[in-house]
């Protein structure tokens, strides 16, 4: 049997239902879930009871990754709002984002032959920026305006922004 | 938080009911082991006292044995045969064992795991660990006057599934029931953070005779979580040894040396090596095979130039701990020190450099793994006392992957997730009508599957005829909070499945473990019946003791015929227990933990809803 798992991750974290979320209010919501259904808590509990604390902890774990994390946490709530943020295949994008990401990957592509660290880290701080620019402008969308449609276009511009960050991360620390 | 606390079956038992249980630290230069007495975490000394085992063991033409200190007295005289740091061949093969330089062993390139030819015979490392973990549970039965229930062995954190599966295997050999390998810096974080009553962000770094692991931990109100792991199961102060012999080899034009002549040659380095950590120079002297006599000198700035090399390697992995955890270097609040190689200064130095802070230094750094260790397994053997209610998240190590085509690696789950995960990705067929499909399992971040360790491979068959690109295949990986990874595969269109629990394909088979066992002379005249039986008794009857504690408290979850059938089933398993057919047992106890599956899962709802509530009625409160 699967254990009910009806409840959404905010309600099993004991966080509000919206994309804004009070780190320390998340993680101690985790921890007290955890320390409640951890197998290690039925050490000597039925081979029953361990089986049903395993699929409990991997479902807090799988909660709390996700609402950690600020474009899971928006996939998620927009997937329960009923929307599919669509970002394998929906790639079109307003064409000043594309000709921003255009202008950023030339110069990472640059910086990395020969490696130039101060530009790379340079353009890493400016991708930062931008990521922390568009968060704001999301967590706007999702929980003032109720807006899912911008909502789901901005989560796939802040997947390519991550993207971005990791091959340059990658590049920077190997 | 007393809402939050529920009793569980078995949790704080009677005096008399207390299990047996030790943890072990397998170390590549020593290993010892350590218990909880009346709550109280102390190693397990031998009959002089000593806490330490050298990792050493000797083997005699008659099969005869020896381990810990009288082997590392002969190693020099009779180096094929006196095995030392068999930690660094663990689940490696011969081209792994190649990297550390000269050994004088005698390789065989068994399948999977080197060999080595000794005067007993051939013995893999698993057997020569087992020979090391045997010497320390027997010390621990004398000490704690019984069989042991369990233990928990520590395994560094950046070892692969095939190092943890030989590990395993090796304390299975030794007559060890193994309720979890537990990671080395998380040991230690328990012991020191328990100690302390630490709260912050912790990073532990642990520098072994042979193994590098880096782990940074957030310590918070008795939750140990760890954030992200990353190391160098091939670097330790072996290592260090051998750049200072090398060294030595170079300036006195020593010809090759033989066996013999090698081992002392890295005693001396090593005697060296612990001078230069209190002392700016060191003079040693070694006598050689063939009598030449060899006085020796090294100061520390030499050993430092000789060895920059080795302490940058460990900041690499350190940085790459630290990004994965999305910390910067000088957030963390502490940087415990653990192993013996962590106690070179310039080693120290680079650390302090590194976090902007001198690293704790108040515990033993030998001593701190076991002790986690201990402290671990008394909870696992189900002893934990009332109050007693810290709990560790721990993560994999190393990413999971499947093959795809052209021989790149599909990441399922990444490195540092929290354990237990579960993670399913959506695959489809590249040919008209195929009608199985390999499924690869890889561990390891490098794109290319031949970059990483191979782990298990299975195939899905019974694909219907689709065309390609139809078929909705989806693997589900599932990593337990024993690290233990389960892969199932299924088509979603016709709901073709198949399972299996990995053991990598490296390692020893289980047949081979089942020989070594037969072969191995403790168990040669034991009684397995008898054992069995004695084993589903106490399963059975933990099981019988567990569902009459849940019936008591939450029998409204049941309906009346659900009752019945669970009913049914302790009335079998009692009815079993009055025979001695310990398989009638095992399969009532089987039948009984399926039945009671909805039951069990009904409970944990109702905790968890309980908590939920208490929760909301917490934070209304507070209001």
């Amino acid at each position: 049997m699967i254990p009910d798992f009806s409840r959404d991750h905010f309600e099993l974290l004991g966080v509000p239902v919206k994309y804004a979320v009070d780190p320390a209010r998340l993680e101690s919501g985790f921890r007290d879930l955890q320390s409640q259904v951890h197998p290690d808590r039925f050490a000597s509990a039925t081979e029953a009871e361990r089986r049903v604390a395993m699929q409990w902890a991997t479902r807090a774990n799988e909660a709390f990754r996700t609402l950690r994390d600020p474009i899971a946490r928006a996939r998620y709530l927009l997937q329960l709002k009923g929307y599919d943020t669509e970002e394998e295949t929906n790639t079109a994008m307003p064409p000043d984002f594309l000709m921003q990401q255009m202008e950023w990957r030339e110069a990472a592509a640059h910086a990395r032959a020969p490696l130039d660290t101060s530009q790379l880290e340079r353009l890493r701080s400016d991708i930062a920026k931008a990521r922390t620019d568009m968060l704001r402008v999301l967590e706007r969308a999702l929980d003032a305006d109720a807006n899912y449609v911008a909502g789901c276009s901005l989560v796939r511009k802040l997947r390519f922004l991550e993207k971005l960050e990791e091959e340059i991360d990658e590049a920077l620390h190997g | 938080m007393a809402l939050l606390q529920i009793s569980e079956p078995g949790d704080s038992p009677e005096p008399h009911q207390r299990k047996l249980a030790v943890g072990i630290d397998l170390g590549t230069t020593h290993s010892l082991a350590a218990t909880v007495r009346s709550g109280v975490a102390e190693v397990l000394a031998d009959e002089e006292g000593r806490p330490l085992l050298p990792s050493i063991v000797r083997y005699f033409r008659e099969g005869h044995v020896e381990v810990g200190h009288g082997a590392r007295a002969a190693q020099a005289d009779d180096p094929a045969n006196t095995i030392v740091s068999v930690k660094r061949f663990m689940g490696r093969g011969v081209a792994d064992v190649a990297k550390y330089g000269a050994l004088p062993y005698h390789f065989q390139d068994a399948p999977g795991m080197v060999a080595i030819q000794t005067v007993a015979g051939v013995r893999s490392p698993v057997q020569v660990s087992a020979e090391i973990l045997k010497v320390l549970r027997e010390r621990s039965e004398r000490a704690l006057g019984g069989e042991l229930f369990g233990a928990v062995v520590t395994v560094p954190a950046y070892f692969d599934e095939s190092q943890r599966q030989a590990t395993k295997d090796a304390a299975k050999l030794a007559g060890l029931n193994v309720m979890r390998l537990l990671n080395e810096p998380t040991a230690a974080a328990i012991a020191y953070g328990l100690d302390h009553a630490s709260e912050g962000t912790f990073a532990i770094f642990d520098l072994g005779g042979g193994t590098f692991d880096i782990s940074i931990l957030k310590l918070t109100r008795g939750v140990f979580e760890v954030l992200s792991t990353n190391g160098d199961s091939a670097l330790g102060g072996d290592d260090f040894d051998q750049a200072i012999a090398t060294h030595w080899r170079v300036v006195q034009k020593l010809a090759d040396a033989g066996g013999g002549d090698t081992r002392r040659l890295l005693a001396a380095a090593r005697e060296a090596k612990e001078k230069l950590s209190a002392h700016a120079e060191a003079d040693v002297h070694v006598m050689l095979s063939y009598g030449q006599k060899l006085h020796l000198r090294l100061t520390r700035a030499e050993f430092e130039h000789l060895t920059t090399a080795l302490v940058q390697k460990t900041l690499g992995p350190t940085r790459k701990a630290l990004r994965d955890a999305k910390l910067q270097a000088r957030e963390v609040d502490g940087v415990v020190l653990v192993g013996g190689a962590t106690r070179m200064p310039h080693l120290r130095q680079a650390v302090e450099t590194l976090f902007g802070r001198a690293p704790l230094k108040d515990l033993d750094p030998d001593a701190v793994v076991a002790l986690g260790a201990a402290i671990q397994a008394n909870v696992l053997a189900g002893n934990r006392a009332p109050g007693d209610d810290w709990l560790l998240l721990d993560v994999i190590p190393l990413s999971l992957g499947l093959e795809t085509m052209g021989g790149l690696v599909e990441r399922v789950i990444p490195r540092n997730s929290t354990i237990p995960v579960a993670r399913a990705q959506e695959f489809t067929t590249f040919k008209d009508g195929q009608a199985a499909m390999a499924i690869h399992v890889v561990q390891g971040e490098r794109e290319l599957v031949s970059d990483n360790r191979s782990l298990a491979r299975f195939e899905l068959r019974g694909i219907p005829p689709m065309v390609a690109g139809a078929a909705r295949i989806q693997v589900t990986f599932q990593v337990d909070a024993d690290g233990l990874l389960s892969v199932s595969a299924r088509e979603n269109t016709t709901g073709v499945e198949t399972a299996i629990v990995v053991k990598p394909s490296y390692g020893l088979s289980d047949d081979e473990v089942a020989r070594m066992l037969q072969e191995s002379f403790s168990h040669a005249t034991h009684d397995r019946d008898a054992r069995a039986l004695a084993e589903q008794r106490v399963e059975a009857e933990s099981l019988l003791t567990a569902i009459r504690a849940a019936l008591a408290k939450d029998a409204d979850l049941l309906a009346e015929d659900e009752r019945a059938r669970l009913e049914g089933g302790m009335a079998t398993l009692e009815k079993a227990w009055n025979t001695t057919d310990h398989r009638a047992i095992k399969s009532a106890v089987h039948d009984l933990n399926e039945a009671s599956q909805a039951f069990a899962g009904r409970r944990m709802d109702r905790a968890v809803s309980g908590a939920l509530t208490g929760r909301r009625v917490d934070e209304v409160r507070t209001k």
